[in-house]
């Protein structure tokens, strides 16, 4: 099992972005500039989204966590993207409903079945209003990284 | 010997949601004492269990009529409503 890799690179800040298509294609990029994931990863993440959706409304701002199957995968991560304009995702499990996405999580992972601890610290996150507000105020990638770190419990190195 | 129900637990990819699931599922049968067989898959696997499984607890969403029972388990991600699905759950556990 691959490390998780986890710095200010894969935490997107002020994304702009017209429809859903384009942030899954910004985000996915960059961990593919990164290595992160294989060519293949946008088209599949994209195609993914569309038949499962994943848009989760909150109490508070809404999130989405786009991913999709291990073999576009890399290495293991987690990007996170704060959207300037929140856009529009399907609603998972809904055929209809959309809901306005502020925060999106971009889940790379290598193993299936894997990471359940992470999995479930992140959706305490989903669950947790002050947090999902203090990722929509940050104004550094550093301020993002802390407060996964914090919430997620990952050991990472790194300076402000 | 009591028979153990067959639980499908189904996401998309079978990878984040369905995780996140199981583990809400398996800690709730603990608590209740119930024995459960949780199957983790991908809802387009669904199919090959229509002879065997009791219940499917899902976050895809899904047309297709099934023999067994269908609940939506968007609430164990956003915490909206949980106590709702859980207790669906239990009350279909315990049939």
């Amino acid at each position: 099992m691959s490390e998780m890799y986890f710095d200010d690179s894969i935490i997107l800040l002020n994304l702009e972005a017209d429809n859903k298509e384009e942030v899954l294609t910004k985000m996915g990029q960059n961990l593919q500039t990164l290595g992160l994931v294989k060519d293949s990863f946008t088209d599949a993440i994209i195609a993914r989204e569309a038949e499962f959706a994943t848009g989760l409304p909150t109490k508070g701002a809404s999130v989405a966590i786009p991913h999709t199957d291990v073999e576009h995968v890399n290495r293991k991560t987690i990007s996170v993207a704060v959207l300037k304009d929140p856009v529009d995702f399907c609603v998972m499990g809904d055929d209809e409903e959309t809901t306005p996405v502020k925060i999106v999580f971009m889940l790379a992972m290598d193993k299936p079945h894997d990471q359940l601890s992470l999995l479930q610290k992140l959706m305490q996150i989903f669950q947790d209003e002050a947090t999902l507000a203090s990722i929509v105020e940050a104004t550094s990638e550093a301020a993002v990284m802390k407060v996964l770190a914090d919430k997620l419990e990952f050991d990472f190195k790194g300076g402000e | 010997m009591e028979k153990k129900k067959q639980v499908l637990v189904a996401c998309g990819a079978g990878i984040a949601t369905s995780t996140v699931v199981n583990g809400a599922i398996e800690e709730m049968a603990k608590e209740n004492n119930l024995k459960v067989n949780l199957v983790q898959i991908k809802i387009s696997e669904v199919g090959g269990y229509v002879d065997t499984a009791d219940l499917l607890v899902t976050t895809a969403m899904t047309k297709t009529e099934y023999p067994f029972p269908v609940i939506n388990a968007r609430a164990f991600l956003t915490g909206i409503g949980v106590e709702d699905t859980k207790k669906q759950i239990l009350e279909e556990l315990k049939k």
